[in-house]
């Protein structure tokens, strides 16, 4: 995975796999702490203690169809070699929420990549999971949701393949309105 | 094009597009909606899946066909990724491997417009080695 857009997409799909009736994803950013975390926090059928504790071991899968499983190892090696790291929090029937932490200015930290995009295809291509995105910047926050589109336009339009390209120019817009480009963060 | 603030303008945006969609699609697919399905696990978005699913969503709405863009797990065929499901309205799921644009743009123009089988079709009966 060369970009954090890209786990977005690959570690949301696990959470989709739990059956979650919502996901939350949370990109907090900033330069004055030298740290990015992201949060996918679902509410899907949650792991026992073995199965979390070997979520990250890239020969354990819950699947059949191969014998690697390569998502969160992936995060957690790009994690690592900026300075942060990946946590797990999951229990049976509570949901799972896994944090991971970068160094921002790391050389090794992955960039955002089109972030916008990820979160507007996974919002048109669940129409029944209520996906949350919040954006964090120094203390300011944006964020939007399923439901809130939803509730705006009617239940059936986050099918509709036409709001997919606005959807992402609305979010790059208000998250480019709530960060500093010129304090050196990324292009989004 | 004006920049876009809120999902008011979204709606807007939407119900102008809906009028001109509603009469192609009744014209020229009464049948049912086009279910287009991109697999969208790690070995999946490693090959491209993510810009794949775009050209589909965006192409699919530009060339006026009516249809339903949605994410699946891995099938199994991780040498073969992008791999992506089509099924037509009334017709048996086809799954088509190593799916770049060139391809994409082939499933559209022969496959879903005409019904025409095009090139890279992973076989039904495909079994893989354990």
């Amino acid at each position: 995975m060369k970009e954090i857009g890209l786990h977005i997409m690959d570690i949301v799909q696990n959470s989709i796999r739990a059956g979650a009736d919502e996901i939350s994803i949370t990109l907090s950013e900033s330069i004055s702490k030298d740290i990015l975390i992201l949060t996918v926090a679902d509410d899907g059928k949650g792991m026992d203690e073995g199965t979390r504790r070997r979520a990250t071991d890239p020969w354990f899968t819950s699947r059949s169809t191969r014998k690697v499983g390569l998502g969160l190892p992936l995060l957690q090696m790009n994690a690592v070699l900026s300075g942060g790291g990946v946590k797990i929090d999951s229990a049976p029937g509570r949901g799972t929420t896994v944090t991971a932490t970068f160094g921002y200015s790391h050389m090794d930290r992955p960039p955002l990549g089109d972030v916008s995009g990820t979160i507007a295809l996974l919002i048109v291509s669940n129409p029944a999971i209520n996906i949350i995105y919040n954006h964090q910047c120094e203390g300011n926050s944006w964020s939007i949701s399923t439901a809130e589109i939803k509730e705006e336009l009617g239940e059936d339009a986050v099918t509709d393949l036409t709001i997919v390209r606005p959807l992402k120019d609305i979010i790059n817009e208000s998250v480019s309105s709530i960060r500093n480009i010129e304090a050196g963060y990324d292009k989004y | 094009m004006e920049k876009l603030k809120s999902l008011a303008d979204l709606k807007k945006i939407r119900e102008d597009a809906r009028e001109k969609l509603d009469l192609r699609v009744k014209g020229d697919n009464p049948g049912g909606l086009v279910l287009v399905k991109v697999a969208m696990a790690t070995c999946g978005i490693a090959s491209g899946a993510k810009p794949i699913m775009e050209f589909f969503v965006e192409e699919l709405d530009k060339r006026g066909i009516g249809a339903v863009v949605t994410q699946t797990g891995c099938m199994g065929y991780c040498y073969a990724e992008p791999t992506v499901e089509v099924q037509l309205p009334g017709r048996e799921p086809v799954v088509y491997g190593f799916v770049d644009r060139k391809r994409a743009d082939e499933i559209i123009e022969k496959y879903i417009k005409n019904g025409e089988l095009v090139e890279g079709i992973i076989p039904v009966n495909y079994e893989k080695i354990d």
